[in-house]
């Protein structure tokens, strides 16, 4: 066949667009201009306060990164179309299976780790797979596990313990390789040097006298750092990613092109659950115990951070980064708030008031991309 | 057709029941390398029954299917696709809010790799896409615009283009054109016709006798499950197939009321 290259013509019907209005055209969009705004409103109103020194910084950065780590999955799940309800569930029930595990059965603290990724990675899974297997929406199949982890992480520790909450873990953590992956600190050294230098503050009593305040860097904030690029390099850069978009864009027409959504799905259950997991072991490495009632209400935070990052609620459209923004946000506003010294109360109105501006922008923005008039 | 060749496709007496209703009583056809073979019929007429058994979607209950020559079993659309019959759907074929070029290579992405891990190669994907389209006379703003942005004709083409890049050699069209504009029926059929010189066998299904003429080479009429023979082009008048299509008297009485104009 003659396959003369055809020159380009330009088509009178579509309107050129400014370099300004393509760069608004993404999904972070949102995170973006919050971010700033939030920033500039706190410089203005909060820089005295102590919230923009080493102790403000690491306050408020630990928030975010605890966003960040259930936002991630929940961003994800989004785009692949979609929730998980249960996290906030999940990461109270993980808690107590790691402290019922370790202290009250005397396991290794890696081997309770480890044994609590997998069963919570299953509920996960398991989650998934009701969801594809009988097209319920997963709204309501996640609804019944927000309700059954609950349950049983109370249940458990009332049965065992006689108490609701599980402490000592710090003492049967201590000198574990993976509970310091999860609770350590990093970058000592760097933080001392500063504190002597002079750059951060040091206590000026007590036993720790000359010490920084903020002595490293917690393994949270790695883990969130981790999981946000390995989620947007995921997402962006690979096939598997181009499935979770095509997955939750319109499920019937990527099956007629070859891809395997309901994998994809069960395993965006599954890497939910596990981001629920690393949450739920950091914090309860941090605290040195496990609580029935942790977790409450994260399931919607996390759903939130997303939607603020520019995911829409019907799946197909999203930034991992956006939800990174989103969850940053989250962190700063609510310890802004109290470092501005805010009656904490109001944290509740501005989240509504910003979850229904961005879900607004982002109805925008999807009229933008796809044409829709 | 060319005598020279041999029927890519053959489907020989095919017959499929749900239950007690029978939607294909023997229906046979052939179709060959680089021709246009029209499927036409009114609605119920079996049309789609007929096309999801040559994709697929259904097993016949009697019948053979000869794909080159070779009897073939097709378990599942998976495993036509992999001999090469593509199907392009009227709708569900393309997802709106993901780029063009995304779009292009769902499912068959292609990866570039970076010491041990697989990475979806865009540069290339973007070109492919590009150049594809340009072959089609679609002008894109970019690879990343968003299938929502194209109308209705253009995202048919996206599909075709698809469908025939990644191999097809039959490539089945349910009623590419039936919700389309004139302009854009327009563009669907010459890329039709484009896609039929490359020598890929392309099975038209549409209930639209003009459509059918403008790019059929070959026109098989179905009625109430089975076929009413098959016309050569030039053989037959856009008249006597429509009369064809709703089985006779019944439209000839009919377009008496309404002046000629059905």
């Amino acid at each position: 066949m003659s396959n003369a290259p055809i020159p380009s013509v330009v088509d009178e019907r579509i309107k050129t667009r400014s370099r300004f209005r393509e760069a608004m055209i993404r999904p972070e969009l949102g995170g973006i201009v919050g971010t700033i705004a939030v920033f500039t409103f706190f410089l203005l109103f909060a820089f005295d306060s102590g919230m923009f020194n080493s102790q403000g910084i690491m306050n408020w950065s630990i928030v975010s990164a605890q966003f960040m780590i259930i936002a991630v999955g929940a961003c994800l799940l989004m785009i692949a179309g979609e929730f998980d309800l249960s996290v906030g569930s999940m990461i109270g029930f993980a808690g107590m299976l790691i402290a019922i595990f370790s202290v009250t059965m005397g396991w290794p603290v890696w081997m309770a780790i480890l044994v609590t990724f997998a069963i919570c990675i299953a509920i996960g899974g398991l989650n998934g797979f009701i969801v594809v297997r009988t097209g319920l929406p997963s709204f309501i199949v996640t609804l019944a596990f927000l309700f059954i982890l609950r349950g049983f992480a109370i249940f458990l520790p009332q049965q065992i313990e006689r108490k609701t909450i599980i402490g000592g873990i710090k003492d049967v953590a201590e000198g574990d390789w993976l509970a310091a992956v999860f609770g350590g600190k990093i970058l000592g050294g760097m933080f001392n040097w500063l504190g002597d230098a002079g750059l951060i503050a040091t206590f000026e009593r007590g036993t720790r006298k000359g010490q920084p305040v903020v002595d490293g860097i917690p393994m949270l904030i790695i883990w969130a750092i981790i999981l946000v690029i390995l989620g947007h390099v995921l997402l962006t850069k690979t096939r598997f990613g181009n499935w979770i978009f095509a997955a939750g864009g319109d499920a019937e027409a990527a099956r007629n092109s070859g891809v395997p959504v309901n994998k994809v799905k069960v395993s965006m259950f599954m890497f939910t659950a596990f981001c629920a997991c690393v949450f739920a072991t950091c914090q309860v490495m941090e605290f040195g115990s496990a609580g029935s009632d942790r977790g409450l209400l994260k399931e919607f935070e996390a759903i939130i951070a997303v939607v603020i990052g520019g995911a829409l609620l019907t799946g197909g459209y999203g930034s991992v980064l956006g939800a990174a923004l989103g969850a940053l946000i989250f962190g700063v506003v609510q310890q802004g708030l109290f470092f501005a010294g805010v009656e904490s109360s109001l944290f509740r109105v501005f989240l509504g008031v910003i979850l229904l501006f961005a879900v607004i922008l982002n109805t925008y923005i999807r009229r933008i991309i796809t044409g829709e008039r | 057709m060319n005598p020279e060749h041999a029927p890519i496709i053959q489907m020989k007496n095919i017959e499929k029941h749900f239950g007690s209703v029978i939607a294909l009583a023997g229906v046979s056809l052939d179709v060959f390398p680089g021709e246009c073979h029209c499927l036409l019929g009114d609605n119920g007429a079996g049309k789609s029954t007929f096309i999801k058994t040559m994709s697929g979607v259904h097993q016949p209950t009697k019948g053979e299917i000869l794909f080159e020559g070779h009897p073939m079993h097709f378990a599942d659309p998976r495993d036509a696709i992999s001999a090469g019959i593509a199907t392009v759907h009227q709708h569900l074929a393309m997802i709106p809010l993901m780029s063009v070029s995304r779009n292009f290579f769902m499912g068959n992405e292609p990866v570039k790799k970076v010491g041990p891990l697989n990475f979806f190669d865009h540069d290339y994907a973007n070109q492919v896409t590009m150049d594809e389209m340009s072959k089609m006379g679609i002008n894109l703003r970019g690879p990343d615009q968003a299938v929502g942005t194209l109308s209705g004709g253009e995202r048919q083409t996206v599909a075709i283009a698809r469908a025939v890049h990644f191999g097809a050699k039959v490539l089945i069209l349910d009623e590419p054109t039936s919700a389309l504009g004139v302009r854009q029926t327009a563009n669907v059929l010459a890329t039709v016709a484009k896609v039929r010189k490359q020598g890929i066998a392309v099975v038209f299904i549409t209930h639209n006798v003009r459509h059918a003429m403008a790019v059929g080479d070959r026109f098989t009429v179905l009625n109430r499950g089975q076929t009413l023979g098959t016309a050569q082009r030039g053989q037959i008048t856009p008249e006597e197939l429509q009369d064809l299509m709703a089985g006779g008297q019944e439209l000839v009485a009919l377009e008496g009321s309404l002046g000629g104009t059905v």
